[in-house]
């Protein structure tokens, strides 16, 4: 662990972003998770699942057909999402503090053309030959590179949206997520930046990503289950993007922003996870950074379902009995970088409401409670790597 | 333009005797004790500073792979380190840590395996590259059609565990992290072709907010493949002066036609001034500033007015508390491209005014090409050997200046010169803007 800084300002949480497969902004999600809707499509991709976007209408956010022919689906669901947020903050339209916004992606990669890949493929055009760059150069779209580049999210959102006082895109799967959350959290703690636009986006609907967690076995088949009874058996693609915006106290209140919770503290690690309970052991480190008091807490936990990974956070949050968990998973599918600013959105959403979200889960872990604690940590245990956590606080 | 240190909060005051171990914002200075580089030219900063300073090109035809059917057969490869089976994602792994051992070497921090801080990698986006989807195919068994339902089915039950594994987006860093044992969360950052310089900025801020007293800061690419190449044709960015190699980066020329992709990798141990002073390391010089913007102007193009760039370089003197006379030397993002090369002079006369022509400026892509995701921390290293040997390398292939581009280019020769001070500027699709500035000495 890296040392803790001793001052810092209060940070707070004044903008919230998101779409997925339960709809698009903060009353039809959360009014989703009150009903316990879950849609996950189990024919289109079968045996494995997905979660799918719910229908947007672009133009909404993304008002230049002009901007949406240039992006794929992941940069369309991202850029719309980002535009919420800075929608749901009261930023949106107001130039002078879109130029000094911050602003940190956590980012995969764009969507190949997949016929054309089928097309190489299938002729048997390799690479010895000098085939593949024949059919590469005739065939790809030559706009599609910046459709794939991970750090054109940003630049999306840059030219839709005119956030331009930085643009930083973090690559690494959940760990990026995390990652993003925390150093765009520690800027405006520490005095480097004043606001942020912090968030992922993500397109579970896709093969070649399929693919890439089948070689791992990552992929849930067959039956779908709630994240804390699939026994070891992955996660279930979704699609979604989640953005906040993270602004000093001082300036959201100099502007009259009212926040949907305090951001404290934002932390993560690295287990190698070559030794059984190294993930366990790294939660409880970065738990009691976060020093928490157990009897006002709930936690929102970005986890998995991934075998050895959810095994052990089931572990850490035994231990951790008394406090109520939710898995955003079992609703949302798993959104990769996403998963973490995702249960950190549902996280502040909850303190704001006053209320958290039903449980969504058979196997008995997440349970109904009367009172609604004042604080909640957000979890993000990766598929892979990567380790997190935030914590919240009501704003009273 | 957007002052990034308006704020109503004051850090801490310094504490009494330590008032040289912080900067004019009081904040901790942060020094390089440590710096690794490999390139076309060679391993190590010794071969790569002989090579420079004497304009010798590492740009070659490219050997590695056929490049029948390409418009661009040239590229400045690293073939002299071998990855087999080749992938570029392992290869731009090699490279980081090569650069990084001989950094984390140098600055003798921390112990064999234990450096004393964080990671942050900059690095290309990453996915299954053709020999491993068409491995995954062959497992298939089919005879006919192939599509991505065949490559689902073959994919599973284990046999290609190291595919997913290779593939995502963490396993570079994670790797480094495992290797040189660096602390924390690493942390891979994509801002194109200024990646380099945005590791070394999350390098320095993490030490300003004290969460670190040192920082490896890496960044790598090991892109030439042939997707890759086609990708960057297809945009018309690439030269395609196939015939004499050597030639083919010729920024700031007025027959410039595309810049030319190179591999490579550089690095960085950041110290605070304090905790490198305090075990006694040399230090190798500071940096002083970071300034970055981005541009909502267009995904490839920069505003025509250059303000953007400007504003990023201000923003780095103002991070530095520097003015813009006091910058001696600019080493350029210069990539050989029509648009980049005249926009950066743009910008840059908007900062430094007349000035602009006196201050000497080179491009080291038009020796190593570019190199992508690493120039940012190759091109730092560089520059701060220009300020350790008091040299600054030339910009080769300066045969037609560009009448509109009336930098002083250091053509053709290595120049001696007096350096305190040099800025290093990265630009990238996406309007990322990059701007470091370094110092030789401390105070």
């Amino acid at each position: 662990m890296v040392r803790r800084a001793t001052e810092q300002r209060e940070t707070w949480i004044t903008g919230i972003g998101v779409v997925s497969s339960l709809g698009e902004g903060l009353e039809a999600t959360w009014d989703a998770l009150r009903q316990g809707r879950v849609n996950v499509d189990r024919k289109t991709y079968a045996p494995w699942m997905v979660h799918p976007l719910a229908t947007l209408n672009l133009d909404t956010q993304i008002p230049k057909k002009g901007d949406q022919r240039q992006m794929e689906a992941w940069q369309r669901i991202g850029t719309y999402a980002a535009g919420l947020a800075l929608e749901s903050a009261g930023i949106k339209d107001d130039k002078e503090i879109l130029a000094r916004t911050d602003m940190i992606v956590a980012a995969g990669g764009g969507e190949r053309d997949l016929d054309v890949d089928a097309a190489i493929l299938t002729s048997r055009a390799d690479a010895k030959s000098g085939a593949l760059n024949e059919r590469l150069m005739n065939d790809l779209r030559p706009t599609l590179f910046l459709a794939q580049l991970s750090n054109l999210l940003a630049g999306n959102i840059s030219i839709v949206h005119g956030v331009s006082g930085s643009s930083r895109t973090f690559m690494g799967e959940e760990a990026a997520g995390v990652d993003a959350v925390r150093i765009a959290w520690a800027r405006i703690a520490f005095g480097q930046s004043e606001v942020a636009l912090v968030g992922a986006a993500h397109n579970g609907e896709r093969k070649e990503m399929l693919m890439l967690y089948e070689c791992g076995g990552f992929n849930l088949k067959m039956d779908f289950a709630s994240v804390w009874s699939r026994n070891g058996g992955g996660f279930a693609l979704g699609s979604g993007g989640v953005f906040l915006v993270l602004e000093s106290k001082t300036h959201a209140e100099r502007r009259g922003a009212k926040p949907f919770a305090r951001l404290v503290n934002v932390v993560s690690g690295h287990s190698s996870r070559s030794v059984p309970g190294g993930v366990e052991s790294v939660l409880e480190g970065l738990w009691a950074s976060l020093e928490v008091t157990e009897n006002a807490a709930a936690i929102y936990t970005a986890a998995t379902g991934a075998a050895d990974a959810t095994a052990e956070e089931a572990a850490f949050l035994s231990a951790h009995g008394d406090i109520p968990v939710r898995a955003v998973g079992s609703s949302f599918g798993h959104l990769s970088e996403a998963q973490f600013p995702l249960a950190l959105a549902l996280g502040s959403l909850s303190l704001s409401r006053g209320a958290l979200v039903p449980p969504n889960d058979m196997s008995g872990r997440e349970i109904e409670v009367d009172v609604m604690p004042a604080k909640i940590v957000a979890i993000g245990v990766g598929h892979w790597r990567g380790e997190g956590m935030a914590l919240l606080e009501a704003v009273s | 333009m957007t002052n990034r240190l308006e704020t109503d909060w004051a850090p801490p005051k310094p504490q009494n005797g330590k008032a040289t171990m912080r900067d004019a914002h009081n904040r901790p200075i942060v020094v390089v004790t440590g710096m690794g580089v490999i390139t076309s030219l060679g391993e190590g900063k010794t071969e790569n500073w002989k090579k420079l300073t004497a304009g010798e090109s590492g740009i070659s035809t490219i050997r590695r792979f056929s490049t029948h059917g390409l418009k661009t057969r040239i590229a400045g490869t690293i073939d002299f380190i071998e990855v087999k089976p080749f992938s570029s994602t392992t290869l731009a792994e090699r490279l980081a840590e090569i650069a990084a051992k001989e950094a984390v070497g140098q600055s003798e921090v921390g112990r064999k395996g234990d450096f004393p801080g964080p990671l942050f990698l900059g690095l290309a986006p990453i996915e299954v590259e053709w020999p491993q989807r068409e491995e995954i195919a062959r497992a298939s068994g089919e005879a006919g059609s192939i599509d991505y339902d065949t490559l689902l089915r073959a994919s599973g039950g284990g046999r290609f565990g190291q595919v997913h594994e290779r593939y995502l987006f963490g396993s570079v860093a994670d790797h480094l992290c495992e290797t040189f044992g660096t602390k924390g969360s690493p942390i891979s950052v994509s801002t194109a072709c200024a990646s380099g310089a945005t590791a070394i900025q999350l390098g320095v801020e993490a030490i300003r907010r004290g969460e670190t007293d040192a920082a490896l800061c890496v960044a790598t690419d090991g892109s030439i493949n042939a997707e890759a190449l086609v990708r960057f044709s297809l945009l018309s960015a690439l030269s395609t002066c196939n015939g004499d190699p050597r030639r083919a980066s010729r920024p700031f020329s007025k027959d410039r036609q595309g810049f030319v992709m190179a591999e490579g990798a550089g690095a960085l141990v950041l110290e605070s001034l304090e905790a490198a002073q305090s075990r006694g390391a040399e230090i190798l010089g500071v940096i002083a500033g970071c300034g970055e913007l981005a541009d909502t102007f267009h995904r490839t193009r920069p505003k025509p007015d250059g303000l953007p760039i400007a504003d990023c370089m201000r923003n780095a003197l103002t991070d530095a508390s520097m003015t813009f006379d006091q910058i001696d030397y600019i080493n350029a993002h210069g990539t050989s491209t029509s648009e980049n090369d005249r926009m950066e002079y743009v910008g840059a006369v908007a900062v430094f005014g007349d000035h602009v022509r006196k201050i000497p400026v080179s491009s080291n892509k038009s020796m190593i090409g570019h190199t992508l995701s690493a120039a940012g921390v190759i091109e730092a290293v560089f520059t701060l050997l220009t300020l350790e040997h008091q040299r600054i390398p030339p910009t080769i292939n300066y045969d037609i200046p560009d009448p509109a581009i009336p930098f002083d280019v250091v053509p053709h020769k290595a120049r001696d010169a007096r350096v305190a001070t040099g800025m290093s500027n990265s630009f990238g699709f996406g309007g990322q803007n990059v701007s470091l500035i370094m110092r030789r000495e401390v105070n």
